[in-house]
């Protein structure tokens, strides 16, 4: 009997339970423009390292520690290479949707890194406090700490 | 955007950070360009599709060596793709691949009676001795026709072993590929079928058999 012994679902099956809230984080994290890249790139990483994956019942907070350091990657070339304002028109055309709410958007990606991370997983991906502090490589009464300051934070620039 | 909005308090801050920029097309476009890039890149050990055919929806899995797995809708896809994953690999993904290109053709020509036999490489590696040897003799029923399993243990090289030969046919990776419907009891009956009893008989139906 064969048998590849993971134990790990079929990796459909986490695209499709966990892929739309990854686009809707990468969206958040990195832009409209760029989310398709670091959604893919994301998966293509977890693609290669699924099978050495040991802990099934965490693939959640696996996968959005890739997509966190993905979407630093993204920043960081993109600070070296600015581009030009994103074409509205164009973005419609290969369907990049604009964000619903550009004017928040924007302040949550000027937000320091942490709070920026932590405010985008726990409200685009939906993580819990726990899973955020996994991501992030801090403890969960940081992740608290981090989510509640960022809204704080948030609060007191839209109130100006 | 109103006055209103931006003057926010908490409960629909937090309302807002989680209304969802991305909508349900625009997931399906990535991950269509996802399933591309990701065979591409060689990561995907088995590509699936679903296929519709009479009998309902199709899941045909195939790997590098060629066609693994059919599964029947009686046997629901999410236990055809953890089986898969589990004794194939994880790396299972609804992706393109010529071979799948080639299955779904040629089983749209049986089921419109115009093709006979398959002419596709199969990957074997889901089916084991004995087993292997009961589908390969399965393999060899021509169109049209059936054989005991009695008959089949005989052509695997176990005449006594039909009741072994009648569980490897009920546990095919590879029904209509591999024609376990043409397998019947000798004592005239359907006998069982992974697919259900009226799939088999209307594939039965559908070669002329019955």
């Amino acid at each position: 009997m064969v048998d590849a012994g993971t134990g790990l679902p079929p990796f459909e099956r986490v695209v499709l339970r966990h892929g739309p809230a990854l686009l809707r984080y990468c969206a958040a994290e990195v832009g409209p423009e760029r989310a398709d890249d670091c959604f893919q790139e994301t998966l293509l990483a977890a693609l290669r390292a699924y099978a050495e994956l040991r802990d099934r019942r965490a693939i959640r907070a696996w996968l959005f520690a890739i997509a966190a350091r993905k979407a630093i990657d993204l920043h960081r070339e993109r600070a070296r290479a600015p581009r030009p304002e994103p074409d509205l028109e164009a973005l419609g055309a290969v369907g990049a949707a604009p964000e619903p709410d550009p004017a928040l958007w924007s302040r949550v990606r000027a937000l320091p890194p942490k709070q920026r991370q932590a405010v985008t997983l726990r409200f685009q991906a939906d993580l819990s406090h726990r899973e955020i502090a996994r991501v992030l490589g801090i403890s969960e009464a940081a992740a608290r700490r981090n989510v509640f300051e960022a809204l704080a934070r948030l609060r007191a620039e839209l109130r100006r | 955007m109103t006055n209103i909005d931006l003057r926010s308090d908490s409960s629909s801050l937090e309302a807002r950070l989680r209304r969802a920029p991305a909508s349900p097309d625009r997931f399906e476009r990535a991950r269509g360009a996802l399933a591309a890039r990701a065979v591409a890149s060689g990561l995907v050990d088995v590509a699936f599709a679903r296929h519709a055919s009479p009998l309902g929806t199709l899941i045909l899995g195939v790997t590098s060596r060629g066609v693994v797995r059919v599964g029947l809708p009686a046997e629901g896809e999410d236990a055809v793709l953890d089986d898969l994953a589990r004794r194939v690999s994880p790396r299972v993904l609804a992706s393109p691949a010529d071979a799948l290109d080639h299955a779904r053709r040629q089983l749209d020509e049986y089921f419109a009676g115009r093709r006979r036999r398959f002419e596709l490489p199969l990957d074997w590696r889901l089916a084991q001795g004995f087993r292997r040897a009961v589908l390969r003799a399965t393999a060899r029923i021509p169109y049209g026709r059936t054989a005991s399993y009695r008959e089949v243990a005989a052509r695997a090289g176990s005449p006594a072993a039909s009741r072994a030969a009648g569980s490897a046919l009920a546990n095919n990776p590879l029904p209509l590929l591999v024609p376990c419907h043409r397998v019947l009891p000798s004592s005239g009956a359907l006998g069982d079928y992974r697919g259900g009893a009226d799939a088999k008989a209307r594939l039965l139906a559908l070669e002329g058999a019955r």
